[in-house]
């Protein structure tokens, strides 16, 4: 067995992965990167599409380009990389356990950053009755085989999901020459950002059918079709509202789900979106493991992505080096939770008794949150009992669209503890002319 | 080559059966309609092994599963097959009245087997901590359990290959002609001769006997539909059955021997052989009968569901030993519930009858009871995890890390007897793809080794049966097929 | 004075989040063009683009060989007219380069003539297996 340490040990060689690497070693820091593919980069080489690094690099990179600029990076530094690893244990005391081809390896790191991303919702999980033929994908595992083993998994598609996965494929799989029948969504909008909607379905003219879904798979050794119906607003279809597709293959983009089974192992407790509890410092529950990108939650930006990850290498990085930075096992850590209109926020609690030096080197606390459904003309407000600390008014807010809120230096003054801290929306009444900044 | 012995049917009874055989100084050959074994009813069912105080008095069911129960031990020692005894609960909720629970009680003690009424919620609870507070009373079983029924048909159909029986896979019998002395069996393409047959071709048994002119029985499909649930680490500890309805035990809640949690099946009888379809309906009715049992079920955490389906006599029980009408066929055949539970005792009940019919039988000196124990690298120490990998590296590569499989286990899975040949046969000999993410992540890998090592392209590769191909070409062909190569590699323009 | 509409287009602006919904209409006489519904001068000018020359991004793989992968993958260095897309794409359907590629260097200059270069977005080294699986695939 292989016995090594490290100040940050990073499980993930992703875009997480990689901008907390960059940060840790930044510091000062003994950083490794361990990573189960045979190179780095994560789900970034098989997005092959533009649109990454606008804010980070003024730039609209394709994944791998953007990956290939933090690789570059890293090897101005000197980050010690571990590929074709798999991470199967961790402990609280931070001892890491992973297998490659050299064997067991065995890594005690001061500090963590988990980056491991997420896996894509699969058809069991959402119910979809009918033959279990070859031909139904998720997405990405179709992405997978078109981009990077180089084969068609089939010629005629439907596509359940209007995430940008599914939307990405549909297009992508029209310039290789398939066809796209339709794509079907439960929900009444669009699940995706509206840049794909229009770039990738109404390009083509493929069709979305909203508030539809898939009610039967046909063909039992490989998809022959296809049959959505319309749903009414309890999901329940209904009946006589049925369509048929010919088609050879189902692609599933019905959602990401962060994949912390090994987080887990280590005592890290879950929130109800599967991400780790974490406070403003990105710190988990197990003191000195930090988390960050679609592992803690998913994201639809790789540039918060790796804004993220940054704070997450940055704080790793301090913990290493001796800094006790708050727990959220704290008695100062107040929750932080959803309200009305808001469907998860970030961080789960935060600490309100805060060094002041810690406070003025880590900067504002950061707010993520998804709102449960499109809404207009919303203020977002954050209360604490019935102390307003926060107000911010946002003309347009999608649930496909992360919004990232930061509190004023004294936001957290006199906290009342013993209430939590409330985040939800309240419409802009009407006649209120006042000025309103326009959502940036 | 003429064989003593043809079994038709690679399923738990028919493997059963052959490594029965296997044992004695005989020929024979496995004749297999699709392309791996357990492909049908075999590996779409509960994977219970029955105590045996259900079945109806003096059927052939019960005299079998009594048989068979206490042998399971043993053989699934010798052939490393995943087996635990976990209990079971038949659960009587309030207003059903325990007069059925009491009758299974009767059945129990005159069969010898262990079982005890529970009436005391608290002591229930305490067994089965989230089991419905509707429960009134429970018949408890501490010999039922539960076992994987593919990898049992696997190991028994290695052990019987390496003991010296044929396997022959994509063979569906279409005609079998009696020329008295042996009969000649016409699969598509090949034709084999057999001195005698053993019909084990579960829903088309009918149609074998029918083939070999015994018209005396006849099948009916009887659709079972399952929701399985992730791994929920002791959330439900035995295997419960609901009071059972005329067509089945009724809808269960069980661990299985791997640790996930399954509801189901229902019962709904049909026509085709072919649809193993789940419906609408079905999965609901499956849902609403696990939430009887327990009600806070984590439906959230479903990963899949599918279909089996049971093959049902038309004198709803086994039909087992020499035909009446055709002399050295014979029939094991209308196995369904409790089938599984029973194959071991089935093959000892056709090697009686072998020997009945005249035909001798001569052990053989040599007989190799085990096979080479897989290596299941997620139930290894750290230690021997290490020790594996300095000595194969391909143990360092994790395929599918959901069930934390290796790369090695999937070749040996491969390269074992009666190997792998598709992705769904390193499925269910390595549990690769049988997790949460139900082969998003492995999927590519998988087919990436089994092209390597069968030495085929790529696009070859099917998930079980023939008409199951993965791929419909290269990325580029379809705007441009490839064409031919100049000397230096370059495409050459058509 | 006449006032028909020769042609329209109705366009949903993709520049920022508030997705305007612009209308572009071009007048028969003299061929002005009216917007109407847009937000801002960044939605103006792209809704104008919508109209007159669409252009898009091209991202996709080709061929290599080589490398431990079998594509590589590509795209436009700027957008290239709407229309353009499918013969670009037959056309990068048909090469094949060799490895090492680097992630910014040219696959094809100035395709089809129309200004944009196509060019990697990976870097991918030889890779010695596949070296001797292409040679003896010969």
């Amino acid at each position: 067995m292989k016995q090594t340490e490290t100040d940050v040990a990073i499980i993930g060689g992703g875009p997480a992965g990689l901008a907390a690497a960059v940060e840790a070693d930044k510091a000062g820091c003994k950083v490794m990167i361990i990573e189960r593919d045979d190179g780095l980069g994560g789900i970034l080489q098989q997005c092959i599409h533009p649109g990454f690094g606008l804010h980070e690099f003024k730039e609209e990179l394709a994944g791998p380009e953007y990956a290939q600029r933090y690789i570059d990076m890293l090897e101005k530094a000197k980050i010690e990389v571990m590929l074709g690893t798999m991470v199967l244990d961790i402990t609280p005391k931070k001892e890491i356990f992973a297998i490659n081809e050299q064997g067991v390896v065995k890594v005690q790191a001061k500090a963590i950053v988990l980056a491991m991303g997420c896996r894509e919702r699969t058809r069991g999980a959402i119910k979809i009755p009918g033959y279990r033929p070859t031909g139904v994908y998720t997405a990405g595992t179709a992405q997978r085989f078109v981009n990077i083993e180089g084969f068609m998994p089939g010629t005629r598609y439907v596509i359940l999901g209007s995430g940008d996965i599914g939307m990405i494929m549909a297009r992508r799989l029209t310039w290789e020459g398939a066809k796209v029948e339709a794509v079907v969504e439960i929900m009444p909008y669009p699940s995706g950002l509206v840049r794909n909607k229009v770039q990738c379905l109404d390009d083509y003219g493929i069709p979305l059918y909203l508030s539809h879904t898939v009610v039967r798979v046909h063909g039992k050794d490989r998809v022959t079709g296809i049959t959505i119906a319309r749903v009414d607003e309890n999901w329940k279809m209904v009946p006589g509202t049925e369509m048929f597709f010919n088609c050879d293959t189902l692609l599933l983009s019905v959602g990401l789900i962060p994949e912390n089974e090994v987080s887990k192992k280590a005592g890290i407790k879950l929130a109800k979106t599967n991400g780790p509890e974490v406070n403003q410092f990105l710190q988990t529950n197990v003191d000195g493991i930090f988390a960050s990108g679609n592992v803690l939650q998913v994201h639809d930006l790789v540039d918060n992505v790796a804004m993220e990850a940054k704070r997450a290498g940055i704080m790793a990085a301090m913990y290493a080096t001796g800094v006790r930075l708050p727990s959220i096992n704290a008695t100062d850590a107040v929750p932080l939770v959803a309200g009305n209109g808001i469907g998860y926020v970030l961080p789960n609690k935060i600490n309100t008794n805060v060094d002041q030096a810690l406070a003025s080197m880590i900067g504002p606390v950061k707010v993520s949150l998804r709102v449960k459904k499109p809404v207009d003309e919303m203020y977002v407000k954050i209360k604490n009992g019935t102390n307003e600390i926060y107000k911010k008014y946002s003309k347009h807010l999608r649930p496909s669209e992360m919004a990232i809120l930061e509190l004023a230096k004294d936001a957290l003054k006199g906290i009342d503890k013993t209430q939590p801290i409330e985040v939800y929306l309240e419409p802009k009444p009407a006649k209120d002319v006042t000025t309103e900044a326009k959502h940036e | 080559m003429l064989y003593d012995f043809a079994i038709i049917g690679a399923g738990v009874t028919g493997t059963a059966i052959a490594r029965e055989l296997s044992k004695y100084k005989v020929s024979a050959i496995v004749i297999e309609k699709l392309s791996d074994i357990a492909c049908e009813t075999s590996k779409a069912n509960s994977g219970i092994i029955h105590a045996g105080y259900d079945a109806p008095e003096n059927s052939l069911k019960a005299k079998m599963n009594v048989r068979s129960n206490p042998l399971y031990d043993e053989v699934c020692k010798e052939l490393y097959i995943p087996f635990k005894r976990l209990g079971s609960f038949v659960v009587a909720l309030a207003g059903q009245g325990t007069a059925y629970i009491e009758e299974l009680y009767q059945n129990g003690i005159e069969r010898g087997i262990p079982v005890e009424i529970i009436k005391d919620l608290a002591q229930i609870k305490k067994m089965e901590p989230n089991i419905s507070n509707e429960v009134e009373a429970v018949l408890h079983a501490p010999t039922a359990g539960v076992i994987s029924p593919f990898m049992l048909a696997i190991a028994l159909a290695e052990n019987a290959n390496i003991n010296g029986v044929d396997f022959v896979f994509n063979a569906p019998v279409q005609a079998i002609e009696n020329m008295g002395r042996f009969f000649i069996i016409d699969t598509h393409g090949k034709s084999f001769q057999a001195k005698a047959i053993i019909n084990a071709a579960g829903l088309y048994a009918d149609d074998i006997s029918k083939m070999a002119g015994d018209e005396s029985f006849t099948i009916t499909p009887r659709k079972g539909e399952y929701v399985l649930l992730d791994k929920l680490s002791d959330f439900v500890r035995k295997v419960l059955f609901p009071v059972p309805t005329k067509k089945s035990k009724g809808i269960l809640v069980s661990p299985t021997v791997d640790g996930n949690v399954f509801l189901g099946p229902n019962a709904r009888d049909q026509d085709s052989k072919i649809d193993n379809s789940t419906t609408l309906n079905g999965l609901d009715e499956v849902i609403d009968g696990g939430r009887k049992l327990i009600p806070g079920i984590p439906l959230v955490d479903s990963i899949t569901n599918f279909a089996g389906l049971r093959a049902v006599s038309s004198i709803n029980d086994f039909i087992i030993g020499e035909s009446k009408v055709t002399p050295k066929l014979f029939q094991a055949a209308g196995i369904q519930s409790p089938g599984l539970s029973s194959c071991l005792g089935i093959a000892e009940e056709i090697i009686d009858a072998i020997k009945a019919s005249g035909i001798e039988l001569k052990l053989k000196d040599h007989f190799n009871p085990t096979r080479e124990k897989p290596i299941v690298f997620a139930e290894l120490p750290w230690s021997e995890r290490d020790a594996l990998v300095q000595w194969n590296k391909q143990f360092g590569h994790i395929i599918c890390r959901c069930e934390t499989v290796t790369e090695g286990e999937i070749v040996q899975a491969i390269r074992r007897p009666v190997g792998a040949r598709t992705v769904d046969g390193v499925k269910f000999r390595t549990r690769v793809g049988m997790g949460r993410c139900q082969g998003g992540f492995c999927t590519p890998r998988v087919i990436k080794i089994l092209a390597r090592e069968l030495g085929v392209e790529e696009e070859e590769i099917v998930k079980r049966e023939p008409s199951t191909k993965y791929f419909f070409g290269e990325t580029k062909e379809f705007r441009h097929p490839r064409t031919a190569r100049g000397h230096n590699g370059e495409v050459l323009q058509p | 004075m006449n006032d028909a509409v020769k042609k329209q287009k109705d366009v949903i602006c993709i520049i920022c989040p508030n997705s305007c919904a612009i209308t572009v209409k071009q007048m028969a006489d003299g061929g002005k063009l009216i917007i109407e519904g847009q937000g801002c001068n960044r939605g103006e000018t792209y809704a104008t683009d919508e109209f007159l020359a669409p252009k898009r991004t091209l991202a996709t793989t080709v061929r290599i060989r080589g490398a431990f992968i079998p594509l590589l993958p590509v795209r436009s260095s700027v957008p290239v007219p709407k229309e353009k897309l499918n013969d670009i794409l037959d056309l990068l359907a048909r090469i094949e380069v060799q490895a090492p590629f680097k992630c910014g260097a040219v696959v094809v200059q100035n395709v089809l003539g129309l200004g944009a270069d196509i060019i990697a977005t990976r870097t991918l080294p030889v890779d010695s297996c596949a070296k001797v699986a292409c040679e003896l695939k010969q």
